[in-house]
């Protein structure tokens, strides 16, 4: 047979980190960075979401058709997100003839 | 017992191998659909917040973040639990999956039920959007679109939790009789992959929606 079992060390160091990033957000929330409080907001919500894909979801022992399946969709989502935001941020940026 | 003439092996596939990498690919591809889904809400909540800065954190200074920041590390145990049935499962060992499946079902039921008396605090102070909202304040339009997005977001994450709590008592009784094993275990596989997920999409929410603008 041919998966991957992980020792349950792994996935308590996983489980660990996984509250240390939450309390540390929990923490960052409250002191003043200006906008740099969203980026390390999103920052440590996308280390989590990553360790809980690599290691509990076994995304790190998965077959390359399957790594290439999760990686396509936050592709998209990125895509998404880009084209909108592009759109609507740099709509004041030009003035629009005749009006 | 040799892979190839396995009982619960279908048809159409040549081994368990080959069994268990598709459904756990199939399951992923699902996953894909849902993380659209649920980015489109997100792309929503991203715009909205960009368009009506103000509004987003005055709404938000509402939320409890106590009771949020708790029901994510219910989330972060449930998770594990369910990582630790899925490595029971692998390993053979129904009394050990029993338990940790039947864990992650009550963890599951906590967060569940701090979103009811979190749900019941908002409608209490007519914070649910429609004829009876209530804003004292400037902007209230603009933070009854947060709100609107808040019972959108975490009620679409909450009917999930309850889909994965169903599917737990579907699945349990093929726990508790010893089905799964290192050849057959690909059912808990797929739910585990689930569950996380629905882990994943809360550890978005809880910052964007109770930590974003608190300072």
């Amino acid at each position: 047979m041919s998966f991957h079992i992980s020792p349950v060390r792994s996935y308590v160091g996983v489980f660990l980190a996984l509250m240390g990033l939450t309390a540390i957000t929990v923490f960052v929330a409250f002191q003043d960075l200006g906008p740099m409080n969203n980026f390390v907001a999103l920052g440590i919500a996308v280390i989590k979401a990553s360790l809980v894909i690599l290691f509990f979801m076994h995304g790190k022992y998965s077959t390359k058709l399957t790594k290439l399946v999760i990686g396509s969709a936050f592709l998209w989502l990125l895509l998404l997100f880009a084209f909108t935001m592009s759109d609507f941020m740099s709509r004041g940026w030009l003035g629009v003839p005749g009006k | 017992m040799a892979t190839e003439t396995h009982p619960l092996l279908a048809h159409h596939f040549d081994n368990l191998d080959q069994q268990r990498e598709s459904s756990s690919l199939a399951m992923w591809i699902f996953l894909v659909t849902e993380i659209m889904f649920f980015g489109g809400l997100f792309m929503a909540y991203l715009l909205y917040r960009w368009q009506y800065p103000v509004a987003f954190h005055a709404g938000s200074h509402h939320l409890n973040i106590q009771l949020g920041g708790f029901n994510t590390a219910v989330l972060i145990c449930s998770s594990l639990t369910m990582a630790m049935a899925v490595r029971c499962a692998q390993l053979g060992d129904r009394a050990k999956l029993t338990l940790f499946m039947i864990l992650t079902l009550v963890l599951g039921f906590v967060f569940l039920g701090v979103k009811a008396v979190e749900y019941h605090d908002k409608w209490v102070h007519h914070l649910i959007p429609g004829l009876h909202f209530q804003w004292e304040g400037e902007g209230g339009r603009e933070v009854q679109i947060f709100y609107s997005l808040y019972f959108a977001m975490t009620g679409l994450h909450a009917t999930h939790m309850i889909v994965g709590a169903g599917l737990i008592f579907w699945l349990l009784p093929s726990c508790a009789k010893g089905k799964y094993n290192a050849d057959y275990h690909h059912p808990i596989e797929c739910f585990g992959l689930y569950w996380h997920f629905v882990d994943i999409v809360w550890i978005f929410l809880f910052p964007l929606l109770y930590l974003l603008g608190r300072h």
